[in-house]
This record gives C-alpha cells, structure tokens and sequence, in this order.
C-alpha cells in the first residue's frame, strides 16, 4: 500500500466509472453470479444459519428471502458509502451496527403489515443481522467497491440466497404437505388412489438433506464446482 | 430440579445445530479437524455462557415494556424492546472482543489455529440466538438464563465435535465426487439431526 498506488487508483475508478454504462457486462455478473456459479449458500458456504428452519412453507420462505435483500442491498449501500471513513480496527462493530439498524427497520416493517408471518418467522428476523453472508459481503465487497456496484452485488447475493431458500421451500412443501404456497396443489384424486403427504419433509433434518441434494445435482452439472480433497 | 431439566433440554431437545441450525456457517468450516472444532466450541461456550445472562439483565431492567419501573413511575410507560437487536449485538461483539484477547495471550496456538473464526464468533448465529431465544422464553432468574446459555454451548460444543470426528474419517471414503465436502457434510449433519430428534421424546 505505497503511497503512488493509492493516489492511482480512484483515478481509474474515475474514468472506468464515467464509461460504464449502469448494466455493463461486468455488473451484470455481479447480479448473476451468485444464482449459480458463486452462490452464496452452496458454493461460498454463508448464512446457512437462519436459511433451513422456516422453509417448512414458500410463505416464510419468501418473505424471508425478501427481508434479505431489502437489508443486504440497504446495508451495502451504506457501508460502501462510508468505506473511506470506517478506521479499519473497528469496522466489525460499525458493520454489525449498521445491520441491525437495518434489520430493526424490516422487522418493524414486517409487524406492522405482516404480523401472521412475523410471528412464524420469530428470531430468525433477527438472526439476520448475523447472517454470514451480509457481513461477509460487507467485508469482501462493499468495503472495497463502488456504492452501485455494492448495491448490485447485494441484491446479486441476496438473491441467490433467496433463490436456494425458496427451492428448498418448495420441495419440502410440496412432499410435505402437498401444498404450494398454502395452496393445494395435489389433487384430492391422488390421496384417494392411497397418495400420502411425507411428513419427514416437514421435519428440520430434511431441510439439510435436501440442500444437500440440491448440492449434489448443481455440482454434477456444474462441474468446475466439485471439491479436491 | 428445574435447573437440570432446563440445562439437559438445551443440550439435548433444542440442540443449537440440529433443531435450529444455528451457528451453521462457522460449523461447517471449523469442522474440518477435531482440534480446531473444540476450540471454537470452548469459545462458543464461554461467550454464550457470559453474552446470555448480561443480555437477560439487559432485557429485564431497560428494554421490556415497564422494565424500567425501578427508575420511578414516570418510566414504567417507556417500551425500548425495539432496540434489544442493536443492543445485544454490542454486547456480543464485545464480549467477542474480550474473548479475542484473552485467548491470544493465553493460547496463542489456539489463535493461531482458531483463525479469522474468533472475531467471526461476533456473527455467529448461535449466540445472537442464544439471547433472542432467552428474550421469547421469558425466563423466571438471571440464574435459568445463564443455565441455558451454558447448556446451549455445550451443546453446540458436542454437535462440532461430533461432526469434525465424523469428516476426518470420511476423507479416507470414497464419495461421490460432486457430493464432497459440502454435500456430504448436509447430509450427514441431516442425519445426526434426524437421530437427535429421538431425544424429543423425553419430557422434562
């Protein structure tokens, strides 16, 4: 970190930024790699935490997925326009307070026009100020990035977090209950020809199970993913 | 009585990591050797066992709806609960923060083993939801808080532990290649967790 280098680089970040369109290539891989290549819950391994207890249903699952993205593009926003004015020792606890307020926000929000799914969703609103992958994008991006492009890279993740919960939500709905979004889905027909609802979908292991299937096809699809050791 | 029955009920029936998935990220990566695992775990266990009865205190004399009756009348109408994200958060980080320090002149191999993962500890899933679980359960003393913070740990300490010793030997299997590392861990994890639930049948 000499001097020269630093003094350099806002000054490409400068003409680089007057060039870009808003939807560049570039951005848009901000956007897109974390659905598939770089997916922050297969792939990077973040926020599994508050991910698997509340796909029971869709519902929860994608409010949940909602409330993430409102918070990590809120907070990305914010942290990357105090990038330069964060001392470095202290940055976790402005990261964190940063967050919470952000969370606080959404979780009112959600009180007050949504009080059924609040209540199902109980901490794991909370847990969100906790969620690896809103601190860890914080850190490995906002940080260092542009306030546009932090924002993209927070709806990117947010979104391919969103998008495994609302799969594996799906899935354990589906077998579990044989509903979709609360709604029947499978028709009585099937129940009467001896069709029976799953219930170890509903249970809290299948949740790991299933994302652990959910793994295993992306990787053999995708095959650059797949682990040395 | 009412003690072991709580700190048996955290440990077991509402084990952190198999009934609520908490504190999963750090999990699955310090679980790549037993040694590692068992520091984080140590660690977990203290900063829960100190993070959930100073939050209870908190909760219960300044946050509550009427927690602040001791002040004098005036204050009983003060509803601060909104806050009780904000404030346990800056009790946690810098509990984490002590914690840090503590180790690193105590146990500087540990530290050095432990990582990035000690500060890390701060966002683990775990402790924030040791004290909002503490916060929904509404406790009756200091004393069934601090009990519950110690048994979760313990808990989270045994599902580490046994998970660590678990991926140790699988590096010597052969699994499928798409399947490794994480996939298998899942589903492993989902399998302890489907065992763990027999202890559900226990009523305390």
């Amino acid at each position: 970190m000499s001097q020269p280098k630093s003094n350099k680089k806002p000054a490409i970040f400068f003409v680089a930024k007057a060039r870009e369109p808003l939807f560049s290539k570039k951005n848009r891989a901000l956007l897109k790699d974390p659905l598939d290549d770089n997916n922050p819950i297969t792939v990077q391994v973040l926020g599994i935490c508050s991910a698997l207890a509340i796909t029971v249903q869709l519902k929860p699952a994608i409010v949940m997925s909602l409330s993430v993205v409102a918070v990590m593009a809120a907070s990305n926003v914010i942290v990357s326009i105090l990038r330069n004015a964060i001392p470095n020792r202290i940055r976790i606890i402005v990261q964190l307070v940063v967050v919470a307020s952000m969370v606080i926000l959404v979780d009112q929000v959600l009180r007050a026009f949504a009080y059924d799914v609040s209540k199902q969703l109980s901490i794991f609103i909370g847990l969100i100020i906790t969620n690896c992958i809103v601190m860890g994008r914080l850190e490995a991006f906002a940080l260092g990035n542009g306030v546009w492009k932090s924002f993209l890279d927070g709806v990117g993740n947010a979104a391919g977090y969103g998008f495994m919960l609302i799969l594996v939500a799906f899935f354990r709905e589906l077998l579990g209950s044989g509903k979709l979004y609360g709604y029947q889905v499978i028709p009585d027909a099937l129940y009467e020809m001896g069709y029976e609802n799953n219930g170890l979908m509903l249970l809290s292991p299948m949740a790991l199970i299933t994302l652990g299937i959910i793994i295993w096809v992306q990787r053999a699809r995708n095959r650059k993913l797949i682990e040395k050791n | 009585m009412d003690y072991v029955n709580l700190f048996v009920k955290s440990i077991f029936i509402e084990n952190m990591i198999f009934a609520y998935f908490l504190g999963m990220c750090s999990y699955l990566a310090v679980s790549k050797t037993v040694k590692t695992a068992v520091g984080l775990g140590l660690a977990v266990i203290f900063v829960l066992s100190i993070t959930v009865p100073i939050n209870y205190l908190l909760d219960n004399y300044l946050l509550k709806p009427g927690a602040m009756t001791w002040l004098g009348a005036e204050y009983a109408e003060i509803d601060l609960s909104f806050l009780s994200f904000i404030m346990f958060i800056a009790v946690i980080a810098s509990m984490v923060q002590l914690v840090e320090m503590i180790v690193e002149k105590f146990a500087p191999a540990l530290y050095g083993a432990l990582g990035i993962f000690l500060p890390l500890i701060a966002v683990n899933c775990a402790i924030l939801g040791g004290s909002l679980f503490m916060q929904q359960k509404s406790f009756a003393s200091i004393g069934e808080s601090a009990v519950y913070g110690f048994g979760s740990g313990i808990g989270w300490l045994l599902a580490i532990l046994a998970i660590a010793a678990i991926r140790e030997k699988i590096a010597y299997s052969n699994v499928p290649a798409p399947l490794r590392g994480l996939g298998i861990t899942f589903i492993i994890t989902g399998l302890m967790a489907i065992g763990f639930m027999s202890f559900m049948g226990i009523k305390l």
